[in-house]
This record gives structure tokens, C-alpha cells and sequence, in this order.
């Protein structure tokens, strides 16, 4: 079964509220906008809501005919033959009455699940499609697993509604109100105790599934962190064993399971206690009716017949007032589910083709940085980048170099526009980034990231990521150049094997290269290996190198390391440092020039011996 | 050739892209097992068994619910013709019937309440029994099963698994009272009158054949109903978790179509199991409606002729509210016993791998007086048969010594160090630590005298101060602080804010790989063993953090004998004595000096 996907997103479960919390007021909009959206399906729900009023309605008329056919089958109505013919007719009209009633019901149900799913598959879609737009700058913000979570069961949340919120509330107004009215005209006392269990159970009911709702937040936190002990405990088995560390992780698994345990005990608790009472009051009320109605059959005043109805018709009436509760839940869930996903569904995308965006059209290829500032968004208006002025050209290569947190990665970031700059201008052949469509720019422009992301499907598919469409000729050459073409062969699968999450798992620097060949696929104009070298040992890095030396001749590469044997061979180097470019020029022009680049250069030839840190090291 | 190819590429663009998939790419696992697996009951109940009496308790609640259930309608039965009938004697005999009643829902109230609390504690115990004794049977089990095996998989099992279990014990003693529900109707009705009895019981079967009929396909819808939805949301997942990869590549438009399918194939899906759950409804009334016809028709009949009482026509009508429950909870039990059964199996599978490396019985206990030595005696091993990955490689480490393991990948350093630990058995030979055979060791003492220092620093979610003490977790603060400094980790954590009780996040991801490496360092340091074998990271780590750890590596090695996969050449610069392994094979040893001279395989192999 795959529900470890599912389970996995709500074992990542936070009680997301704080990724936007809803107030009451927006919780009714939301209910609002919800049942709008059914209502784009209207016939759907026309039939849905026709369908539920005609099946309560029969199900109404069912312990009335039973009643009557009681009275006949005594023969109120006189003996003989009359009395046969009354009971063919009740007989047949009772079958008919089942029949429709069976069919109207599924009908209901049929026609509210399609609205829900309908809705759900809508709300996917936008919810994918928005997703996979927003900026890097909200994606770095907002934890993934809280994303999914909204995504999965918020969404569920609102697709639910329309089944067991309005449907719900239609059917049971109909059977509970025009029941109580039948009952009560036809006897107000014995009415009113056959009704008295209502709201008792509809109160017990509602409280039991409020609690229950928020305890199963709660819950899905503590079996997520039963989880992660878990997964980290078989993830990092190595550690575990070489620090003989099997007792230690058996007490934190004991401690985690414990919680979740107790709160699991807790939420029976919850449950039994709720769903014993409310049988008890029903029951209860069953035995009221019993002794009354009892009485005025033996007085005189009313049929075995009609008992019969009273008692038939709290049988019925039984389940749908126990699911009052659920009805009530689903009001409450769908309010702030609906906040949340709705919340996200209309969040401003950050970055998108400004208007009347014109397609990139590269042609010599010159990339320009011109007085670039930038901050990060909430990061308290401290510059990340400031000033930053360069200019490439295609058949460049370019190193950038700097102490972690000097702003080598956040440059990068700017070219494909994850983010927008603060002021200043970047342009690739003359034309601003920000002003020309986004599919262009980042078609035109790829970075090889640190910590690219694996993909669970196969190797070859990964590599052509960027390029589907491309011919596996394509893609093994683009695996040879980066050096991981033999490994490849060396699986049992080759290129079908599947890696990712779930696959074969490649190690840090396998990935690197992996990610490098993904690139190699497209035709950037601008190539950016942001310490994509990290992990890769220095022979292997040299061939890669060897190897795309034909692709890098019409094109500009970046390349940020902190290995100076990586870009000692760019046409310049920039160092930065907080976000300024502080040196720049060739690898012999920074050596000649003593500063910073050489006190590096030292370090790194010479490791061994005690060198003064330069002022950047020491302050990273 | 290869360019027309290329030209070609661009007319095909406009159609959805061959090879292009989003979400999970993998074959699913069989759902469905035998409905009855003797073997696997039997070891589930192993798990049950601690819990019997409870389940006793449980059967029997079950049991008394059941019974007040069948009970009711028969008290109202003798309300109506005993009760409700002109004369004397009606009011006192109605009041015993109302008496008789209350005594019920008492009983029905107690027997609920117990029911549902034992059934649902006792599940979610054995539960969690089951789960904890799998984890721990991990901890174990031999590497290279856990080298085999992702662990993904192993969750799935952990909680899938466990999960679909759950489902089965609390079903298994609810369906029991389905069971005695079924018979004691049909009873009760035969003996109320044997005649009408059997001519309403006729249209059960009908359900029985309609239900089986239904089972096979309708699983099926729902599966698949499940499936989609399970790959949808992975679908979904993935897009989240690869946002930044997808942008970077522009794949947005692409993974929107192909999402576009797999959620439009869920609505599909979701709709025809729909269509399977609800169609039962209009046959399950008709056939209700039916039995009701026929109890008014021919029960009518006969009590117009005096031959029936009346209530029992009303008992008749009130069983026949109930009696399609049993029949739908019973037929749905069977696909959860199937797969309860292939869950089981595969949690049988997991509890059934072998632990390879175990201690002997009467181990030695190794202390920390011992000499700290670590020899390599002829020692052949392999991970597979027939590939051998170490052969007949000798050496002696002496105490206090530290030696670097240096070659090519896959020339079986890594594999050495292992076989120190004893995390497999040597095929061939022996490994001896401190004069004695690893198997005549405890491992427990074995981990305490050797520290590993493992190339990809891996650090758990916790503080840093767990995280350093892990192996000594009664290590003082000041201890742990004292080898912070000693490694110089000291000043960033205290940078961080919270300082040692700084949180990390999933495997450390909030700092670095030197921070990472520093760290685990430390933690090598705290656990003071007097063997220390270490694995150095090949990848790049900014000079400055770079330099500290070459000082903390000569901290750590102070006074301990050492074993280092050397990647850099001030480690091996620093190193005793130098062992090249090559495909597995020792092909030279010396100090630095020695092998330069002769010119061999070092220089080729470091960097």
C-alpha cells in the first residue's frame, strides 16, 4: 500500500496554524467561497440536494406504513377480506417506498461525493499549479511539510464539505424537522419523548468530535515524532552502531511511542465515553415511549400501530442525529482548512513575467551586473549583496570566491530571478531580467545547485529533467562529460535504475555529478556550478572539467568553490565578502595583488602550517 | 545521424514529453494475501498473547452487547402481547417489560462502554508492541542487511504495516459479535414462528450472493481509488520538495499536464469506487423492502387469523432494520484479513532477518586497560560470495600509533574499518583488537574502546549537546564543553543562538559539513575510547573550518591508536605508517617518506 506518502506528510504534521490562522469571520467566507464552488456544478447539485429532500421523505413515510400495517395485521380496520387487501396494499407501497428510498439515496450520496471530488480535483490542480510558482523567497519562509499537509488534508478538508456539511445539514433538517413535526401532531407528549434524546446526543456528539479533532492534531505531532526518531535511527544506523548507541535510541524510541501511546489511550477515552452515553440516552428515551405509549395502548388512546411508528421512526432517526456531531466537525474543519488552502491560493506569486513580457533573445551573450543591491525578504533590511557590478561574455568562465555567507550562492540566485533585485539592474544581451518572461530567462540560464533535489524515478529521467524530450544518445554524453557514465553502467538496472527517496540512494558526490549531467542536457546560455564540486574528489573534478571545456565555448560559466584548484583557471575571479566584491581580476593578478585572495591561496597550498586568518575567515 | 535526431526534437515538443513522470516511480507492494495464514496468526498472536485476558474481557462485553441488542426487540414483543392488552393483569406485566428494558440498556450501556475501551486499548498496546519489537529487533540486525535495504521501506513496514494490523485486531473481536448477531436473529426468528422465520430469511442469502459477487470488483475500485489518491498527493510532495529544482530546470508547465493526469485519473477512480459503495444501497432497501412485504403479507394474514400475536410481528419488523449489519461487516472482514495477512507476512520478514553478529556466550568484557592495539590477521571478507572485497590482508596497528588506509574507491578501506567495529564477520582470518578476536568480545565493550568517526558526519535531532554526548550521555556539561573547545567547535556554537542547546534541525541541516564534521569529532572525543577509527571527509569544506579540523584530528588522535582512511596529504603527511590497499589487497606500507621514495601508488592516490 502506498500510504507512506500519506503517512509520511502527516507524520510532518504541525498543527500548520501558524502558517496562516484563521479567524472566525474569514472562517464563514471561506464556508462561502466553498459553496460557491459547488455551485459551479449546478445541476450536480440540484440533483444531489433534490435527491436528499425525496430519499429523507421516504424515509419518513417508512414507520408510518409499518404502523399502519401493524393496525391492519390486528384488523382495526374490520376482518375478512378488506383486511387482506389493506395489507397487500401497505405491503407493496412499503417495497415501493424502500426501493425509491434506496435509490434516491444513492442518488445523495453518489452526487454529493461527485460535487467533493469535482471540487477536490479543481482545487488540486490550482493548488499544484500555484505551488510550484511562488518564489523562492516563500518557499524558503514556509516548511514544505506544512505545505503538503495543506495540500493533502486541508484539501480534504474543503472537498468534504459539500458531503457531510450541506448535504448533511439538508437531510437531517428534513428528517429531524418534519419527523419532529409528524411525531409531535400526531402525539405532542409521546412526540416529545421519543425526540427527547436529540439534543442530548447532538450535544454529546458535537463536544465528542470537537475534542477528538483536536486531539488527533496533537496526535499526528507526537506519532511524527515517533517517526523521526525512527527514520533517523535507521538512517544513521552506522553512528548508532559504532557509538553502541542501541540502548540510548531504544530509550528515545520508548519515550517518543509512550506519548503517542497515552495520547491514543486518551482519544478512546474521548470516544467511549461519548458514544456510550448517547446510546444510553437513546435508549433511554426508547423505554419512556415504551411505558407511555404502552399506557395509552392499554387505555385505549392510541394503536399498537402507532406505537410502532414512534418506536420505528427513533430507530432511524438514531444514526443520523449520532452524525449530527460529524456534521458540526465538518463545518468547523472546513472553515479552517479552507482559510489555510484558500490563503495560499491567493497569495501573490512574488516573482512573475511582468506585463507584456517579451521572450529572451540571446545573441551574443553578455551578462551585466550594474550597481546590484539586495536584501532578503525579512531579513531586518540588512543587504545581502550591494553594489555587485560585473560584466561576462560568452566563452568566459568566471570564479567567485568568499567566506560562507558572503553572498556567492545569493548572486547566483539572481540570474535565473529566484529573487528580485533591490535595485540596480541585471541584463543578458541588453535586455533586463525583470522585464522579459520568465521561462525564457531560466531556460537561458542553469544552476548547478549545491544540493540538487533527486527525483524518485530513473536515472535517465533525473538527467533529462530539464529536458524531457531529450534522445538518450543526449543523455549518456551529457553523463559521460560528467563522469558518471561508468557508474551507471556499473548498476544492475543502468540508466533505468530508479534513485530518489525511494530508489537506489547515490552518495553525495554521485548527486553532484548527476546534477552537473542534468545541466549539460540543456544549452544555457549562462551555466552556474554553485559548489557543485563540493563533494567530488579532485582527479574526478579535473576530467569534468577536461570534458565540458567544449560546451563552456559559447556560453558563460560561474563557478563558486571554495576549492581554489576549481576556478584558479576562470578568465577573473571576484571575492566577496558581505556581500561586496572586494578583489577581482585574474588568478595571478589576485596572487600579485597580497590581499585576501592570496592569504587563502596559503592556506590552502600550505595547510599544515599556522597562518594568520584573513579578516573574513575569522569573522564567518 | 545524432543531429538529425536533435532537429527532430523540436517538432516533438509540442507533445507531452516521452520519459516525463512526476511523483513516486515505484512498483507497488501486494495488498492482498491469503484471508488465512496459520503461520502468521500464530505470530501475531504472540504479540496478542500478553493481552489475552483483556481480550477475554473484551469477547465476553462483546458478547453481553450483542445478546442486549437481540434482546430489545424481544421485550418489546412481550410489552405489546403481553402488556398492552386489555384487563388487570396489562399495566404490571407492561411495567415489567419497561423494567426489563431498563435493565438492558444498563447492561447494553456497560457492556458498550467496556467493549469499545478494552478492544481499542488492547489494539492500539499490541500495536505498539509490535512496532518496538521490530524497531529493536533493527538495531541488531546484521549492516549488511540494513546496507541492502532503504529505509523508506523499513518505514512503510513500521507503520503501514503496523497500521493495517491495528485495523485487524480491533475488527477480529467486533466481528465476533457480528457472528453471534447473525446466528442469534436467525435463531430468534425461527423460534418466534418457524414458518414466517424462514420465509423472511430467504432473501439473506440473496445478499450473501449479491455480496459476494460485489467483493471482488468493488475491492478492486477501491484500491485503485486509493492508489491514485496515495500517488496524486506523492505526485503533489514531490513538487513541494523539489520546488526549487523544478524552477531552476523550468519544468512547471510539463509537471502540470503530467499532474493534470494523475489527478484527473483520481477523480476517475474516486468515482467508480463511489459507484461500487453506493449501489449496495438500493439492493440491500429493496431486499429490506422485501422482508418487510412479506412479514406484513403473511404475518398480517396469520395474525388476522389468530395464529400470530402481533408483537411479534413489530419483533419481526425491528429485526429486519438490523439484520443486513452483521452480513456487511462480516464480508468486509475478509479483505481485511487478506491484508492484515500480507502485512503480516511482510512484518514477519523484517522480525525474521538473521542477526549475524552476536555475541558468544561467555564474550570477553574489554576495559580500558587493555593495550590498544589492532591487527589485521590474514583477514578475507566479502559482502557477496564470489567478490571478494578483502584479501588476506595483514597488519598490526600498534598502540598509540596512527596509521592511514589509503587507495583508490573501492579498494576496500572502507570495508576494513567496518570489520574493526565488527559490523560483519570476517570470511577468512581474524581481526584482533586490543590481543583479542572482535567475535570473543561483547560488542557492547567493543563500542566503548572504539570511537568511529564516519566520513558523512551524521547528527541526530536533538541539541548539540545531545548530539555530542550521544555515546556517554551522562557526560557533564563541562566535559562536553571541554571537548568542544579541544576541536574548536566551541565559538560557533556559541554563536548559535541557544549555544549548546541550540536545536538542530533533521541531520544537522542547519550547519555546515565542517560544523557537522567538528561536531562529530567532538562527540568522538567525549566518548574517550582508547581506539579511535576514522573515515575523512573527501568533499570540500571552507579553508578556514578545513584548518580546524586537521588541529582537532591531532587533538582526537592524542594518546589513542588510530586507524584513518586518509584523503588529504597532511593526514597522511602525519601518519605513522601509510597501508595502500589496492582491490583489496595490501600492496605497500611504510611512512610517508619510504613510499614517496619508491614512487608506488600513493602519489597517484591522494589529491
Amino acid at each position: 500500500m502506498n500510504s507512506d506518502t500519506v503517512g509520511r506528510a502527516r507524520a510532518r504534521v504541525k498543527a500548520p496554524g501558524h502558517l496562516v490562522s484563521a479567524q472566525w469571520g474569514q472562517g464563514l467566507g471561506t464556508l462561502v467561497r466553498i459553496t460557491r464552488m459547488a455551485l459551479r456544478h449546478p445541476w450536480q447539485v440540484a440533483i444531489a440536494i433534490t435527491a436528499t429532500m425525496i430519499a429523507s421523505g421516504l424515509q419518513l413515510a417508512i414507520p408510518r406504513l409499518l404502523g399502519q400495517a401493524v393496525d391492519h395485521a390486528q384488523g382495526i380496520i374490520g376482518g375478512g377480506q378488506e383486511a387482506q387487501s389493506a395489507l397487500w396494499i401497505s405491503a407493496i407501497t412499503l417495497l415501493v417506498v424502500s426501493v425509491l428510498r434506496g435509490l434516491f439515496t444513492l442518488t445523495q450520496n453518489y452526487f454529493s461525493e461527485s460535487v467533493g471530488h469535482t471540487i477536490g480535483y479543481e482545487l488540486r490542480l490550482a493548488y499544484y499549479e500555484k505551488i510550484q510558482r511562488l518564489s523562492f523567497a516563500f518557499h524558503d519562509k514556509v516548511h514544505s511539510g506544512d505545505l503538503i499537509t495543506v495540500g493533502m488534508l486541508d484539501l480534504d478538508g474543503v472537498r468534504m464539505f459539500f458531503a457531510t456539511g450541506l448535504v448533511r445539514t439538508v437531510l437531517l433538517s428534513v428528517l429531524i424537522g418534519v419527523g419532529a413535526y409528524l411525531l409531535i401532531s400526531t402525539d405532542a407528549v409521546l412526540g416529545l419523548l421519543a425526540l427527547s434524546f436529540v439534543p442530548f446526543v447532538a450535544w454529546r456528539s458535537s463536544v465528542a468530535q470537537l475534542k477528538l479533532r483536536g486531539t488527533w492534531l496533537i496526535l499526528q505531532e507526537k506519532l511524527s515524532g515517533l517517526s523521526r526518531v525512527m527514520e533517523e535511527n535507521l538512517g544513521g544506523i552506522r553512528v548508532v552502531r559504532a557509538f553502541a548507541g542501541q540502548k540510548h535510541e531504544m530509550d528515545k524510541f520508548d519515550a517518543a511511542s509512550k506519548e503517542a501511546l497515552n495520547l491514543t489511550h486518551q482519544r478512546v477515552n474521548i470516544r467511549v465515553r461519548n458514544t456510550s452515553a448517547m446510546t444510553f440516552s437513546f435508549f433511554f428515551s426508547m423505554g419512556l415511549v415504551l411505558w407511555f405509549g404502552g399506557n395509552m395502548v392499554i387505555d385505549g388512546t392510541m394503536t399498537v400501530g402507532t406505537l410502532t411508528t414512534f418506536l420505528t421512526f427513533m430507530t432511524i432517526l438514531q444514526m443520523p442525529v449520532r452524525q449530527l456531531g460529524m456534521m458540526v466537525n465538518s463545518y468547523a474543519r472546513a472553515s479552517t482548512c479552507g482559510s489555510r488552502l484558500f490563503n495560499l491560493l491567493d497569495m501573490d506569486l512574488g516573482i512573475d513575467d511582468a506585463p507584456g513580457a517579451t521572450d529572451l533573445k540571446v545573441t551574443e551573450g553578455t551578462l551585466k551586473f550594474d550597481n546590484v543591491d539586495f536584501t532578503f525578504p525579512g531579513s531586518g533590511g540588512q543587504k545581502a549583496l550591494s553594489d555587485v557590478s560585473f560584466e561576462a561574455h560568452a566563452g568566459q568562465t568566471i570564479g567567485i570566491v568568499g567566506a560562507p555567507g558572503s553572498g556567492k550562492t545569493t548572486l547566483a540566485h539572481l540570474i535565473p530571478r529566484f529573487y528580485d533585485i533591490d535595485s540596480g539592474s541585471i541584463t543578458l544581451d541588453g535586455q533586463d531580467i525583470s522585464k522579459v518572461t520568465l521561462r525564457s530567462l531560466r531556460q537561458s540560464v542553469a544552476v548547478v545547485q549545491q544540493d540538487s533535489f533527486l527525483f524518485t524515478t530513473t536515472i535517465e529521467n533525473n538527467i533529462a529533467y530539464g529536458d524531457p524530450w531529450a534522445k538518450e544518445p543526449k543523455i549518456e554524453r551529457a553523463a559521460e562529460s560528467a563522469q558518471l557514465h561508468n557508474y551507471v553502467m556499473g548498476l544492475p538496472g543502468g540508466y533505468d535504475t530508479v534513485v530518489g527517496e525511494r530508489g537506489v540512494s547515490l552518495s553525495g558526490g554521485q548527486r553532484q555529478r548527476l546534477s552537473i549531467a542534468r545541466t549539460l542536457v540543456l544549452k544555457p546560455a549562462v551555466m552556474v556550478f554553485d559548489d557543485s564540486t563540493a563533494a567530488i574528489d579532485a582527479g574526478t573534478e579535473h576530467r569534468i572539467r577536461s570534458a565540458i571545456k567544449r560546451f563552456a565555448k559559447d556560453r558563460i560559466t560561474i563557478v563558486i568553490a571554495h576549492r581554489l584548484s576549481s576556478l584558479m583557471h576562470a578568465d577573473f575571479i571576484l571575492f566577496m565578502e558581505e556581500g561586496k566584491i572586494v578583489e577581482r581580476g585574474s588568478h595571478e593578478e589576485l596572487l600579485a595583488l597580497n590581499g585576501r585572495y592570496r592569504a587563502l591561496f596559503d592556506l590552502q597550498v600550505r595547510p599544515g602550517e599556522d597562518i594568520a586568518p584573513t579578516p573574513a575567515e575569522a569573522s564567518s | 545521424m545524432s543531429t538529425m535526431a536533435e532537429d527532430n526534437e523540436s517538432e516533438d515538443r509540442h507533445k507531452r514529453p516521452p520519459r516525463a513522470v512526476v511523483g513516486s516511480h515505484r512498483d507497488e507492494e501486494e495488498i492482498f494475501g491469503k484471508a488465512y495464514d496459520p503461520r502468521i496468526v500464530q505470530r501475531i498472536w504472540a504479540f496478542v498473547s500478553p493481552y489475552r485476558k483483556l481480550i477475554f474481557i473484551a469477547v465476553a462485553a462483546v458478547l453481553t452487547f450483542t445478546l442486549t441488542q437481540l434482546a430489545i426487540p424481544l421485550i418489546i414483543r412481550y410489552a405489546i402481547d403481553t402488556g398492552m392488552v386489555a384487563g388487570g393483569g396489562g399495566r404490571a406485566n407492561l411495567a415489567w417489560a419497561v423494567v426489563a428494558f431498563g435493565a438492558m440498556v444498563v447492561i447494553n450501556f456497560g457492556a458498550s462502554f467496556v467493549q469499545e475501551t478494552v478492544v481499542g486499548k488492547a489494539a492500539e498496546n499490541v500495536l505498539f508492541d509490535m512496532r518496538r519489537a521490530m524497531f529493536s529487533h533493527l538495531q541488531e540486525v546484521s549492516l549488511s542487511f540494513m546496507d541492502r535495504t532503504e529505509v523508506g521501506r523499513l518505514m512503510s513496514r513500521l507503520q503501514g504495516d503496523v497500521n493495517s494490523m491495528q485495523e485487524f485486531l480491533e475488527t477480529s473481536v467486533l466481528s465476533v459479535g457480528d457472528v453471534v448477531l447473525l446466528f442469534g436473529i436467525v435463531f430468534v426468528l425461527l423460534s418466534l414462528d418457524f414458518r414466517l422465520g424462514l420465509l423472511t430469511l430467504s432473501v439473506m442469502p440473496v445478499l450473501f450472493v449479491v455480496r459476494l459477487f460485489w467483493l471482488e470488483p468493488a475491492r478492486n475500485a477501491f484500491m485503485n481509488a486509493h492508489i491514485t489518491n496515495s500517488t496524486t498527493n506523492g505526485a503533489l510532495a514531490e513538487g513541494i520538495n523539489g520546488v526549487r529544482t523544478v524552477q531552476n530546470l523550468d519544468r512547471q508547465k510539463v509537471n502540470f499536464d503530467l499532474y493534470d493526469d494523475k489527478a484527473h485519473a483520481n477523480l476517475t477512480t474516486q468515482l467508480t469506487a463511489s459507484k461500487f459503495a453506493q449501489v449496495m444501497v438500493p439492493i440491500v432497501d429493496t431486499l429490506t423492502g422485501i422482508a418487510m412485504a412479506v412479514v406484513i403479507v403473511v404475518g398480517g394474514a396469520m395474525a388476522l387469523n389468530r395464529e400470530l400475536d402481533i408483537g411479534v410481528i413489530v419483533a419481526f419488523l425491528f429485526y429486519i432494520q438490523r439484520f443486513f449489519d452483521p452480513i456487511r461487516s462480516l464480508t468486509m472482514q475478509y479483505s481485511v484479513m487478506q491484508r492484515a495477512m500480507s502485512s503480516g507476512a511482510r512484518i514477519c520478514e523484517v522480525m525474521d532477518v538473521n542477526v549475524d553478529v552476536k555475541d558468544r556466550s561467555g564474550a570477553i568484557t574489554l576495559t580500558r586497560d587493555m593495550d590498544g592495539s589492532v591487527e589485521f590477521r590474514n583477514v578475507e571478507f566479502a559482502y557477496r560470495a564470489n567478490q571478494p572485497v578483502l584479501k588476506n590482508v595483514s597488519f598490526k596497528v600498534n598502540p598509540g600509533e596512527t596509521v592511514a588506509l589509503v587507495g583508490p574507491t573501492g579498494s576496500g578501506k572502507t570495508s576494513a574499518m567496518a570489520l574493526v567495529h565488527r559490523f560483519y564477520e570476517v570470511n577468512g582470518g581474524a581481526v584482533l583488537v586490543g590481543g583479542h578476536d572482535v567475535r570473543d568480545i561483547s560488542q557492547e565493550s567493543l563500542g566503548q574502546q572504539v570511537a568511529m568517526v564516519l566520513q558523512e558526519p551524521f547528527l541526530f535531532t536533538g541539541t548539540i549537546l545531545e548530539n555530542i554526548r550521544y555515546h556517554k550521555t551522562d557526560a557533564s556539561r563541562e566535559a562536553v564543553i571541554g571537548a568542544a573547545k579541544a576541536v574548536g567547535a566551541h565559538d560557533f556554537i556559541m554563536r548559535m543562538p541557544g549555544g549548546y542547546e541550540a536545536d538542530l534541525q533533521q541531520r544537522g541541516g542547519n550547519l555546515s559539513l565542517g560544523q557537522r564534521q567538528l561536531i562529530s569529532f567532538a562527540r568522538a572525543l567525549v566518548a574517550d575510547a582508547k581506539i579511535l577509527v576514522l573515515d575523512e571527509a573527501t568533499a570540500n569544506i571552507d579553508s578556514y573550518t578545513e584548518r580546524q579540523i586537521q588541529k582537532a584530528l591531532l587533538k582526537l588522535l592524542e594518546g589513542r591508536t588510530g586507524l584513518v582512511i586518509a584523503h588529504r596529504l597532511a593526514t597522511i603527511r602525519g601518519a605513522d605508517r601509510i597501508i595502500v590497499l589496492q582491490n583489496g589487497e595490501m600492496i605497500e606500507s611504510g611512512n610517508h617518506d619510504q613510499l614517496m621514495a619508491e614512487g608506488g601508488s600513493t602519489r597517484a592516490s591522494t589529491t
